[in-house]
């Protein structure tokens, strides 16, 4: 979990896009929120983008 | 310097590896778990490339993955936040599955590398990450013969950018511009993808292929509607039309409205309005790419072009760009799409971090691929010894009989199986890993097609063609070893049509023979052609130069050894059983040569109904 914080950290900086700090933990946090309340992750996309 | 690079969690996993700047092993992992389009983490083909070279993970200088995770993350969260609250439904699916999961892609590389490091150590400071379309550009830059060339790649997305220009100039590869997500040509090919009842990142080959049945009676409403091309080529999509970005699916209702209807059920019948369709997405696709390609060329004033990405798997489209000669050569990476990225992310690692030059062609070679046959081979012990497993029934051949008797097979009209050698790396079979037939016989491609494959009947197949007889039998001068350009068949060869035989429409214009070479030419005339070449894959060409003695014909039917919705064959053994499940009726693998009728019944299988429809 530290090395994905400090690879985030160092993304933000190196993209210059710490603005979207408080956005990521704030989808984060609802992300987080729909992974407890779903207990699955399989995404029935029809074309996966990401 | 040696590097293993790797592409995974999109689809088309793979892994390939490459020694002082020369890739040594390549390889899909759907070919190993029999998963089509596996995206999982490629462990079989990464084992199958440190076992080809005897290495193990300690003895590699860099791992590379083929994009950057976090980039992508970035491009997920601005376009959900630009247009929220419309990606609701979308961001509610993608982001438990990157909380769980994709965030944390370099610590789960790391774990699932280990069992490869003897010493279980370093492997974090071993990993290095190209950009996507990075990777796609050293796939196809670094592999190519050319010391100087434009690079041009395409295709449905990366983290940011869909399309890239890059120039190369000897160990450097410069990106010089790009165009963005939600922008792409490949993302608008495959909503008429979906939109016409295919499977998307597998189903585009086919509107490819329906697309001479049909008028592009429908591509003005594209370009009025859905795309703003430019004079230079760059295109904007109205994002009004596709639901992509933000939704579940391809395409909107206004989407539908515009043309008419709700998208095909994969299980009802196509009509002329969907080869319609197919036609005109075909042509502006080709539109484009030519626009792009034109001013690359006076803009960069480089003799050379190379394509790489989903979209330069469109080798209708590819064809027309040769022939339109604002390059005077082009090549095409023969795994242009994201199993390609493996190769390409480590071939950009080595740029960036080895020194020394980029490694020259040896003496005969046309690039530093090999034909790509850079898959699992089987010594012929083995291969009896599998077979034998299997229960099969085989009679071990010198290679002269084994010739003599393919042949034989050939000119009766048989379905041959011709399993030998390196797999291929990428989506066509080139000679190794193919089902081939008679190109003469008139109904050669509805029986491949019902018969073998268990696909839909308008499909075409490609013809190999000696390389030195390529010039007779089709309008093509440039070698196309990979099967990715396409040209008409000689004038001089074709059939005239009568009067009746012109009048028809759609499918058809199908049991109709246009040539002497039937089962390779499409209805347009058109063939997806293979350069079979004795410096890359001598066996093949052999082979075909029996089949043309005794013949008088240089060309054979090539289609992948598989069935619909199967992963092209990769051991000995899932050659036997999809020779077992078919109406194949020899099967030659190694020097072992298989006739069905004396084979043990009780081992066929339901093969039609093992694997889901693609």
């Amino acid at each position: 979990m530290l090395s994905v914080l400090k690879d985030l950290a160092r993304y933000m900086s190196v993209r210059k896009k710490w603005w979207l700090f408080p956005i990521i933990a704030m989808l984060v946090l609802i992300g987080g929120l729909l992974v407890l309340a779903k207990g699955s992750a399989v995404a029935p996309f029809i074309y996966t983008v990401f | 310097m040696r590097i293993l690079g790797i592409s995974a969690f999109y689809h088309d996993s793979a892994a390939a590896l490459i020694v002082d700047g020369r890739p040594v092993a390549a390889a899909q992992e759907e070919r190993f778990t029999r998963v089509k389009h596996d995206n999982r983490f490629p462990e079989h083909a990464i084992r199958y490339c440190l076992d080809e070279a005897g290495l193990t993970l300690d003895d590699i200088d860099h791992v590379a993955f083929f994009e950057k995770p976090l980039l992508k993350f970035e491009r997920l969260l601005e376009t959900y936040l630009a247009t929220a609250p419309h990606g609701f439904s979308s961001f509610r699916m993608a982001m438990p599955l990157w909380i769980k999961d994709k965030l944390f892609q370099k610590p789960g590389l790391v774990t699932a590398l280990k069992p490869f490091a003897p010493s279980g150590a370093g492997i974090e400071d071993k990993l290095l990450f190209a950009e996507h379309h990075e990777s796609h550009a050293a796939s196809t830059y670094y592999a190519s013969p050319f010391d100087e060339a434009v690079v041009l790649t395409m295709d449905g997305v990366g983290e940011w950018a869909t399309s890239s220009v890059a120039i190369g100039r000897g160990q450097t590869l410069t990106t010089v511009k790009e165009i963005h997500w939600p922008h792409s040509l490949g993302l608008l090919y495959s909503a008429f993808t979906y939109y016409t009842g295919f499977r998307v990142n597998s189903g585009e080959y086919k509107v490819m292929g329906l697309a001479p049945y049909g008028v592009p009676r429908f591509a003005d409403l594209i370009r009025k509607h859905l795309i703003d091309i430019r004079p230079d080529g760059s295109f904007w999509l109205d994002q009004r039309y596709f639901d992509y970005a933000t939704g579940l699916t391809m395409t909107t209702r206004r989407f539908h409205e515009l043309f008419g209807g709700n998208p095909r059920d994969p299980d009802a019948p196509l009509t002329q309005r969907d080869m319609d369709l197919a036609a005109s997405v075909q042509l502006v696709t080709e539109e484009v790419m030519q626009l792009i390609v034109r001013d690359l060329s006076r803009t960069y004033d480089i003799d050379n072009l190379c394509l790489a990405g989903g979209v330069a798997l469109n080798c209708v489209a590819n064809g027309k760009l040769l022939r339109d000669g604002a390059f005077k050569s082009i090549f095409v990476q023969p795994a242009a799409g994201d199993a390609g990225g493996a190769l390409g992310a480590a071939l950009a690692a080595h740029a960036r971090h080895a020194l020394g030059e980029r490694p020259a062609l040896q003496p005969g070679e046309m690039d530093t691929l090999q034909g790509s046959y850079l898959g699992p081979a089987f010594a012929q012990d083995e291969i009896a010894s599998r077979l034998e497993r299997a229960g099969a029934r085989f009679t071990v051949l010198d290679d002269d009989q084994l010739l003599d008797r393919t042949v034989d097979s050939l000119d009766r009209g048989d379905a041959v199986g011709w399993f030998q050698g390196r797999m291929e790396f990428g989506p066509r079979a080139l000679g190794n890993r193919s089902i081939l037939g008679d190109p003469r016989k008139p109904d050669m491609q509805k029986n491949l097609n019902l018969k073998i494959k268990f696909r839909e009947s308008f499909r075409p197949f490609a013809p190999s063609v000696l390389a030195e007889d390529a010039a007779d039998y089709f309008e093509l001068d440039e070698a196309s070893p990979y099967m990715l350009m396409v040209a008409d068949v000689k004038r001089n060869r074709r059939v005239h049509l009568t009067s009746e035989q012109k009048q028809l429409f759609g499918i058809d214009q199908l049991n109709v023979p246009r040539s002497d070479i039937p089962a390779v030419t499409h209805v347009d005339y058109s063939a997806r052609i293979q350069t079979v070449h004795a410096e890359t894959n001598p066996r093949y060409h052999a082979l075909i130069s029996h089949f043309k003695k005794r013949t008088g014909c240089g060309v054979l039917v090539n289609t992948s050894f598989n069935v619909r919705g199967e992963p092209i064959v990769c051991m000995p053994e899932d050659a036997f059983r999809c020779f077992m499940g078919t109406g194949m009726e020899t099967l030659a693998v190694g020097n072992c040569l298989l006739d069905k009728s004396a084979q043990n019944p009780d081992l066929a299988t339901d093969y039609r109904s093992a694997f889901a429809p693609d």
